[in-house]
């Protein structure tokens, strides 16, 4: 078993784990902790594919940033340890059927593509080990200007939501 | 052993990352002796004084005081999240040392070849940012999960602070990446070679003064130090989001703000100061003596003071002291030692001179209040660094045109 592999297999098992313990944690800030860890270890995954770039922006936006404020939230709010309802009758019945359906669903497809191009090939000098500050900004500010401005048009009406939100008179 | 001869790099980092925490942790602890004594001259006192000859065995004594110390975790205190924060907080602030380049070129270590870092890294900028940005939870959990209102709003007080000035810090290194080109550490100093009419080094300080000033302010506050300190401001908080603790968790959050100093100033040499590069001329031939000439006179000095001014244990500690730095200098003029020092010496030197100015700011500055503290990163931090950025987007277009 090569290195890669055995970091594959170590942080894989760590990413699940993590997103388990997300959902059966009863206290918001340890699910919030699992959350950071499951995109800690992505991050990881996203290094051994050979996509460094892509890494570090995952920690710093989602670990970083995005997490931080969760944080910040349930320890503003205090939150307690949440409440158990009896399952509702819907995820009785069709939660597993369907999580099953998802699982070979996945599968299959990794299955077939299994003899596909490896990451660094397919998609382009983004992903494919050193990158420059040059071919970023052209990737960034070029190929993908008009995604990249829809983004922050997006996230400028979520600000704009925020303060309108804060503001409102009582 | 197959597995260890096949995977040589993973037997020379481990032997690198244990050489370099142990000059880190020393370091730490000396740090803290350096802050006392220098804060204390400040203000005209002397600082230890009683521990060792001129409170050099201070440290030590602090560590195993901490050591020794009871172990109290809080009750209602979430035990994980509890026992979690501290251990966050000081591995995060170690770690991103690791990515620091402390010389040029390579040295051989066990027959490799091997950088004077732990991790070459091409994108070292974005994951040194990617480390210190994960950093913030440590003093946030260690607020919430003392089950204690003082660390709570100590924590929360601390991760609003550091969420404002990390955004500041971040935008004052965008100019210095325009003029490199580049996230990779080696790049970015080997951008800076090279000299202005003839005399002045190309670093990035000059031309990014105002950015090198954005980054050190925000970086003041970024590692919760004075006249930022406000998470620990004892006349509102206690101490801040670590009231609660005590003994070797204690001491993790210390080591941890001292390590994040370190990070710190080693982060502004390498952006600003030209990291390893000599400011001195590389035709001087002499410059190469310096580190050795440095060491011998500092041995001499301190075998002069231990004879003359010591009594007792320390008449005899601080000449061995000397006698070992003198052979350490003498050790630095030979042949294969001569090149490889150079590096290391000058960028050990900037860093500790960045330290100094932490301690100073530290030793002179009062602490700002919590409004004028947003006030400040919000309304001229950021504008400063953001029109910084602006025009040196700017200069740098039109001269690459």
């Amino acid at each position: 078993m090569t290195l890669p592999i055995l970091l594959f297999f170590v942080f894989a098992g760590i990413a699940v784990g993590g997103a388990l313990s997300l959902i059966f944690a009863r206290e918001p800030i340890h699910s919030a902790l699992a959350l950071i860890l499951v995109m800690v270890a992505l991050a990881v995954l996203y290094l051994l594919m050979g996509a460094g770039f892509i890494s570090a922006v995952q920690i710093i936006v989602y670990a970083g940033a995005i997490m931080v404020l969760f944080v910040f939230v349930i320890m503003l709010l205090n939150a307690g340890v949440e409440n158990r309802t009896q399952h509702s009758i819907m995820a009785r019945w069709l939660g597993i059927p369907l999580a099953v359906f998802l699982i070979g669903d996945l599968a299959y497809w990794m299955a077939r593509g299994a003899h596909a191009l490896p990451l660094a090939e397919r998609s382009g000098s983004l992903a494919a080990g050193p990158v420059s500050t040059q071919d970023l900004s052209l990737h960034l500010f070029q190929s993908y200007l008009f995604p990249f401005e829809i983004t922050s048009i997006l996230i400028l009406i979520a600000v704009l939501g925020a303060v309108v939100l804060a503001r409102r008179e009582p | 052993m197959e597995f260890v001869s096949h995977h040589a790099i993973l037997v020379v980092s481990v032997v690198k990352i244990a050489v370099l925490l142990f000059i880190v942790l020393t370091a730490l602890a000396y740090l803290t002796w350096f802050e006392r004594k220098v804060v204390a001259h400040i203000q005209s006192r002397l600082g230890p004084v009683f521990t060792g000859p001129h409170g050099l065995l201070q440290p030590l004594a602090d560590g195993l005081k901490f050591m020794f110390k009871e172990d109290v975790t809080p009750p209602g205190a979430d035990r994980f999240v509890y026992v979690l924060a501290p251990l966050l907080s000081f591995s995060l602030a170690i770690t991103a040392l690791a990515l620091i380049p402390f010389g040029p070129g390579t040295i051989s270590i066990l027959g490799q070849q091997t950088p004077l870092a732990i991790a070459h890294v091409s994108l070292g900028l974005l994951f040194l940012f990617a480390i210190t940005s994960i950093g913030v939870y440590g003093v946030a959990l260690a607020g919430w999960s003392s089950n204690s209102k003082y660390p709570l709003l100590g924590g929360l007080r601390s991760s609003a602070q550091m969420i404002s000035y990390e955004v500041s810090l971040t935008l004052s290194v965008v100019g210095v990446l325009l003029m490199a080109g580049s996230f990779d550490f080696d790049s970015i100093i080997q951008s800076q070679s090279g000299r202005w009419l003839g005399f002045i080094p190309r670093w990035n300080l000059i031309p990014q003064i105002v950015g090198f000033l954005c980054y050190f302010t925000a970086a003041l506050a970024e590692t919760n130090r004075a006249p930022f300190d406000l998470p620990e401001a004892e006349s509102e908080l206690v101490a801040g989001f670590h009231t609660e603790y005590s003994s070797f968790k204690f001491a993790m959050f210390f080591m941890a703000e001292y390590a994040n100093m370190i990070t710190v100033s080693c982060l502004a040499t390498v952006l600003f100061l030209g990291g390893w590069l000599s400011p001195l001329s590389s035709s001087w031939h002499w410059a190469w003596y310096l580190p050795s000439l440095l060491l011998i006179l500092g041995g001499l000095a301190t075998i002069v003071d231990g004879i003359w001014k010591m009594r007792g244990l320390a008449r005899v500690i601080l000449p061995f002291m000397g006698v070992v730095l003198i052979a350490v200098g003498l050790l630095c003029t030979r042949p294969g030692v001569i090149g490889v020092v150079q590096g290391p010496f000058w960028f050990l030197l900037k860093v500790f001179f960045l330290l100094f100015f932490y301690v100073w700011a530290r030793g002179t500055l009062p602490r700002l209040r919590y409004d004028q503290l947003m006030d400040f990163g919000w309304k001229l931090l950021l504008p400063v660094a953001l029109a910084n950025l602006v025009i040196t987007s700017l200069v740098v277009l039109l001269v690459n045109r």
